[in-house]
């Protein structure tokens, strides 16, 4: 059976990518099982210098999700580099590091320094946080700014570019055009939806920063929905995200038209959730007599008549 | 502070008894050897309580008590559990054999004084959770151990006597006087700070609210005396994944970061935290 999947010119070995934000900088996990089985590992978003994030409490539980604003704590790209990067080379780890900025001259020169350093796989745009006020989604909610990012990065950097779209836009399939004519080797969607939660006794938010992005299998169906209309407008591949919690949301978003997909939150609840993903979907291929995976995507059947749904 | 690098376990444990202490609190015993053998003071568990998606994530909770069979042989952990929300809730109203998915020990544990210093332990409500395991291992090396207990009312003082049988000096406190002096438990730990000589040396452990643990904190400073702090924080993941649960603490160059205290703590070093 062939697991593996292409984006760009990067070969994942199998599609099942760690998201970034839900899985530190990967080495948090390398004691647990082996990181190179992965097909890659986004690493937490970097700035160019270190920030520390939003004061708790930063997470508030959602029915089936969660709420989060985190604000992009993160070291910075040099000590990532230096820090992080030599391990998750040695470990043979696929990665791909989630980069922000608040001007469009920070992702570039995050992305240069990037570029310079044996072990970074892909360059994923976050132009999508909803948490900070300077985090990107200035970017990704404007068809202009998504484009001139991007554009941007293409100048200095050889590896695979992949934007992250925000689903808080009216339209996400014109933000994948964007970003495709731009010069991005693939897309991937999506990051959380802005929302909020409130104490009713306090009146207060119950997060430090008031809003927050949701995530976890509440937004699923929206994503497929978003993963489904990209995949109808753009040719690059997709890699779909938003609350995958087993191996059957993995088939659904590959349906749908996602090359490889991303898990966050389910990685919080079950930091063991890989293995039974991936043993899943080579369940599946063995009974639908696949022998890639890659065959699966954007094979959503339209036309055949919609069973009854079962109970 | 000790870090244990060992993996580890995820164990769907069954749950041997459930005990009500009041309308509030259980003590949930939970069949998890692997997870008990590995556990020292201070260290957490990750429990799913629902099977389901909702409540969807994990929860942190103290390993409360090491359980052995007749022939001392472990056979797991229990937790101290009070019902404060969906999750808390769960586990409130468990039955026996149910199914707990548990994920541990992680974090970083109490560092353990030795004999002739002292070790005076500050607990508030549920805070009691961690000290019953310090305490059976601090009483095992020598040390002269005291426990400072604060709760809302006598009837949420639990395991007094378990604690005074392991040879644990009680200092009760309760908000209503019901029980030991009245009010919060930081005045009778402030008088005894006072009446100690300050060659003779006693370190402090707390567990509970933040108020009191920042309350501590300023005595400890105040006479000088170590202190270690085990503080809850919501966590999304006890892993170092999420960064939901940070703390924000004071380095060495005196610059104050965001530190997870699912890493470096949930015990760290009451003077590096900003209590603000
Ligand atoms: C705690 C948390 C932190 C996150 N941090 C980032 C981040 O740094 N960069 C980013 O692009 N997305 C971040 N995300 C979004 C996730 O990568 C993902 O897009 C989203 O959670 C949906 O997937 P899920 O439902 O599987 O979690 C974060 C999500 C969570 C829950």
């Amino acid at each position: 059976m062939d697991l593996s999947v292409r984006i760009g010119s990067l070969t994942l070995k199998n599609p099942l990518v760690a998201a970034s934000g839900c899985f530190g900088y990967g080495v948090e996990y390398a004691d647990l099982f082996d990181l190179s089985s992965l097909g890659g590992v986004a690493v937490k978003g970097l700035f160019l210098s270190e920030r520390e994030g939003h004061p708790a409490p930063r997470i508030v539980e959602t029915p089936a999700g969660m709420l989060n604003a985190i604000g992009l704590q993160g070291i910075g790209v040099r000590r990532f580099v230096t820090e992080k990067l030599p391990e998750l080379r040695t470990r043979n780890v696929t990665v791909v590091v989630n980069v922000c900025g608040t001007t469009i001259d920070e992702y570039a020169e995050v992305s240069r320094i990037l570029s310079d350093h044996e072990g970074v796989h892909a360059i994923e745009l976050n132009i999508s946080c909803p948490n900070i006020k300077e985090g990107g989604i200035q970017f990704g909610c404007s068809l202009i700014g998504t484009r001139d990012v991007v554009s941007a990065v293409r100048k200095v950097t050889k590896l695979p570019i992949i934007p992250k779209l925000t689903p808080n836009v009216t339209d996400v399939a014109a933000f994948a055009i964007a970003a495709e004519d731009a010069g991005a080797d693939a897309v991937s969607l999506v990051n959380t939806f802005l929302a909020m939660v409130i104490d009713v006794e306090t009146r207060r938010p119950k997060i430090s920063n008031g809003l927050g992005g949701l995530s976890g299998p509440a937004i699923r169906p929206i994503a497929v929905r978003m993963v489904h209309e990209c995949r109808q407008a753009v040719k690059i591949p997709i890699i779909g995200m938003g609350g995958i919690m087993d191996a059957r949301d993995v088939l659904e978003f590959m349906i749908a038209g996602a090359t490889a997909v991303q898990v966050g939150t389910a990685n919080f609840v079950d930091p063991l959730v890989w293995g039974k993903l991936l043993d899943g979907v080579q369940d599946y291929m063995r009974r639908h007599d696949l022998t890639r995976i890659s065959d699966l995507v954007g094979t959503l059947d339209l036309k055949g008549k919609v069973a009854a749904a079962a109970h | 502070m000790q870090y244990t690098a060992a993996m580890p376990s995820d164990i769907a444990a069954a749950v041997i008894s459930n005990t009500p202490l009041s309308d509030d609190y259980n003590v949930l015993a939970l069949a998890a050897p692997a997870i008990a053998t590995a556990a020292i003071p201070g260290q957490f568990v990750m429990v799913k309580a629902a099977t389901g998606h909702d409540p969807l994530l994990r929860r942190p909770f103290s390993v409360f008590e090491i359980l052995n069979d007749t022939s001392g042989a472990v056979i797991g952990f229990s937790l101290l559990n009070k019902r404060i929300g969906p999750s808390t809730s769960l586990l409130y109203d468990a039955r026996l054999g149910d199914r707990v998915s548990c994920l541990g020990p992680l974090g970083t544990a109490f560092t353990m004084v030795n004999a002739p210093s002292e070790a005076w332990m500050v607990a508030g409500g549920v805070g009691l959770a961690p000290f019953a395991t310090l305490a059976s291992a601090l009483v095992k090396r020598g040390v002269t151990t005291t426990l400072f207990y604060g709760a809302r009312r006598a009837e949420e003082l639990f395991y007094v006597d378990w604690f005074r049988d392991l040879g644990v000096r009680l200092i009760l406190a309760t908000e209503d006087g019901s029980r030991g002096e009245r009010g919060r438990v930081i005045a009778p730990l402030e008088q005894a700070l006072m009446a100690r000589a300050p060659e003779q040396p006693v370190t402090l452990y707390a567990c509970g609210p933040e108020g009191m643990l920042a309350a501590t904190a300023n005595v400890a400073a105040t006479f000088k005396r170590p202190c270690q702090v085990s503080v809850e924080r919501t966590m999304g993941c006890g892993m170092g994944g999420c960064y939901s649960c940070v703390v924000p603490m004071r380095d060495a160059q005196g610059q104050r970061h965001h530190v997870r205290s699912c890493l470096a703590g949930p015990v760290l070093d009451a003077d590096r935290i900003f209590w603000d």
